[in-house]
């Protein structure tokens, strides 16, 4: 069912944590639906990610979607981090079964969330946060 | 990994070496279709009798009263879309609950959605269990049958149904049960229990997968579902399954040597398991009755963390169980009975059910309460639910 890559990113996810504090922190999904991820960032002067760590209530394909992710954007400016797709994540993951899809969704919203709350504290504006609603992100994401 | 523990007895079950071996005759040398009237059609029709004998006798029924089906969904269907039809002169009314099989549930949704049905889907409260009083006044006078289970697969609750056949045949409605989880677990008896049909399936109870058989009380109209043929005293139609036919029939035979001291193994085997989860994992829940359940049925939910990950890290230890998760249904809502419970998404998506039989043994029972906990933790420790809890008690 699940590919080696997300069966190892399950088995041993990275990242996984929480950043006291953290410049950024978002939260997507709900119990209601079985998945919930939660994203800390650390993000310096220069916009540059330099440390991420997460934590996930759900199936083993959200876990390992918010692991992937995280390693997809440790490092990268946030510019970066924002073009970090649901589809990056599933091709990192060698595939995802077309049911656990809407895990990779939940990951790219949990990037997007996370720098939405960053970009509020700090008064910042990306396009690619243009129309994005971290209250929606948290209601359904099916 | 090398150990692999099997805890879904109650999604099936290995077929016991005795039932093998009847039933290898059956495919090898006496491959004879029923229905001929030379030496190898007289051969399988002695051993479909045999079983039929076998399996009336486990649950204290006449031998025509069994007829053999493809299974326990197809009984299901069988019985409640047969009866339906043969007796909607006498009304359109069908009593059912809102914890049954979906072989049942989505028979009864068929029968009101395209042939002009109605239907009372009984609640049950949060131990699983119907309310008896609701079902006397759910009976009308179109009320033309009652279906409930016997005992449910996913959390183990047995139905009062002694009770609810009581009730039946004071108001003249025929009475159904899904027997399938019961059969092989529970003492059965036909009479006693005022029951007029019973689904069954062999593959519960160490059989054959594909076989089943639906008990239909003598005297009881039932339309056909499957029609092309003579088989099963004209109400089955079909060339009997002979091999899965006779192993059914030992599985049964087997099932009913030595059933009180197994269920007395397995409800001590069950009790140690749900008393030591429930004593050495915090934030954890019995689902369904802590006594009127299967002898082999655990269910418990684990708050914070989602039954998925949970199978999955079970799995990784070799261990095998099941959940109601959505995530294991394939479908976006968790279980529909942990949802009937009252439970709220989140705590049924965290539902972990093992089911014990023939073959568990202590060791095992032991090696899972040694792996569940640090596999619960673990997942608790990478939930976003587990971090506001433990920030609260700071």
């Amino acid at each position: 069912m699940y590919t080696e890559i997300v069966m190892e990113h399950f088995t041993n996810p990275r990242n996984v944590g929480e950043i006291k504090d953290a410049d950024g922190v978002g939260q997507v999904g709900n119990p209601k639906c079985g998945d919930i991820m939660k994203m800390y960032f650390k993000i310096d002067e220069n916009e540059v990610i330099t440390d991420v760590k997460f934590k996930t209530f759900g199936c083993g394909s959200a876990i390992a979607s918010s692991s992937i992710a995280t390693e997809l954007i440790k490092g990268k400016t946030v510019k970066e981090a924002l073009n970090v797709s649901n589809k990056k994540v599933v091709e990192e993951l060698g595939g995802l079964p077309a049911v656990k899809i809407h895990c990779s969704v939940l990951a790219e919203q949990a990037i997007k969330s996370t720098i939405y709350d960053y970009a509020q504290k700090n008064n910042k504006h990306y396009e690619e946060l243009d129309g994005f609603d971290p209250e929606a992100a948290q209601e359904d994401h099916h | 990994m090398n150990k692999r523990i099997y805890m879904d007895y109650s999604a099936t079950t290995p077929m016991r070496e005795e039932v093998l071996e009847e039933m290898m005759e059956f495919m090898k040398t006496e491959y004879g279709n029923p229905s001929s009237i030379h030496s190898f059609g007289r051969d399988s029709k002695n051993a479909v009798d045999t079983a039929r004998d076998r399996i009336a006798k486990t649950i204290n029924a006449k031998s025509r009263e069994i007829y053999f089906t493809g299974g326990g969904s197809e009984a299901d269907n069988w019985a409640i879309i047969g009866y339906a039809f043969a007796n909607k002169n006498k009304g359109n009314h069908i009593i059912t609950t809102k914890i049954e099989h979906h072989a049942v549930l989505h028979t009864v949704e068929y029968l009101v959605k395209e042939h002009g049905f109605t239907a009372t889907y009984l609640d049950v409260d949060a131990d699983g269990l119907i309310d008896l009083e609701e079902l006397k006044n759910a009976v009308t006078d179109q009320t033309i049958l009652i279906t409930v289970m016997f005992a449910n697969n996913e959390i183990g609750t047995i139905q009062p149904i002694k009770e609810i056949g009581a009730i039946a045949k004071e108001k003249n409605v025929a009475f159904h049960t899904d027997g399938v989880q019961a059969l092989g677990n529970l003492k059965l008896d036909m009479d006693e229990l005022n029951i007029d049909m019973m689904s069954m399936s062999a593959h519960k109870l160490h059989g054959p997968k594909g076989i089943g058989a639906l008990y239909i009380r003598s005297g009881l109209k039932i339309h056909n579902l499957i029609h092309g043929g003579a088989q099963e005293r004209k109400k089955r139609a079909g060339t009997e399954n002979v091999p899965g036919i006779v192993g059914f029939g030992k599985a049964a035979e087997l099932a009913d040597e030595s059933l009180d001291q197994r269920i007395a193994e397995k409800t001590r085997l069950r009790d140690k398991m749900i008393d030591k989860i429930l004593e050495t994992v915090p934030y954890t829940q019995l689902n369904g009755h802590r006594t009127r359940r299967l002898p082999n049925n655990t269910n418990i939910s684990f708050r914070f963390i989602e039954g998925e990950s949970l199978l999955l890290s079970l799995d990784m230890v070799g261990i095998a169980a099941s959940s109601g998760s959505a995530c294991t249904s394939g479908s976006l809502d968790p279980s529909h009975v942990l949802l009937s419970l009252g439970l709220t998404h989140e705590v049924a998506h965290g539902s972990l059910r093992l089911t014990i039989g023939a073959y568990t043994t202590e060791e095992e029972v032991d090696y899972v309460l040694e792996q569940l906990p640090p596999i619960v933790e673990r997942l608790r420790q990478m939930s976003p639910l587990y971090e506001e809890i433990q920030g609260g008690n700071q």
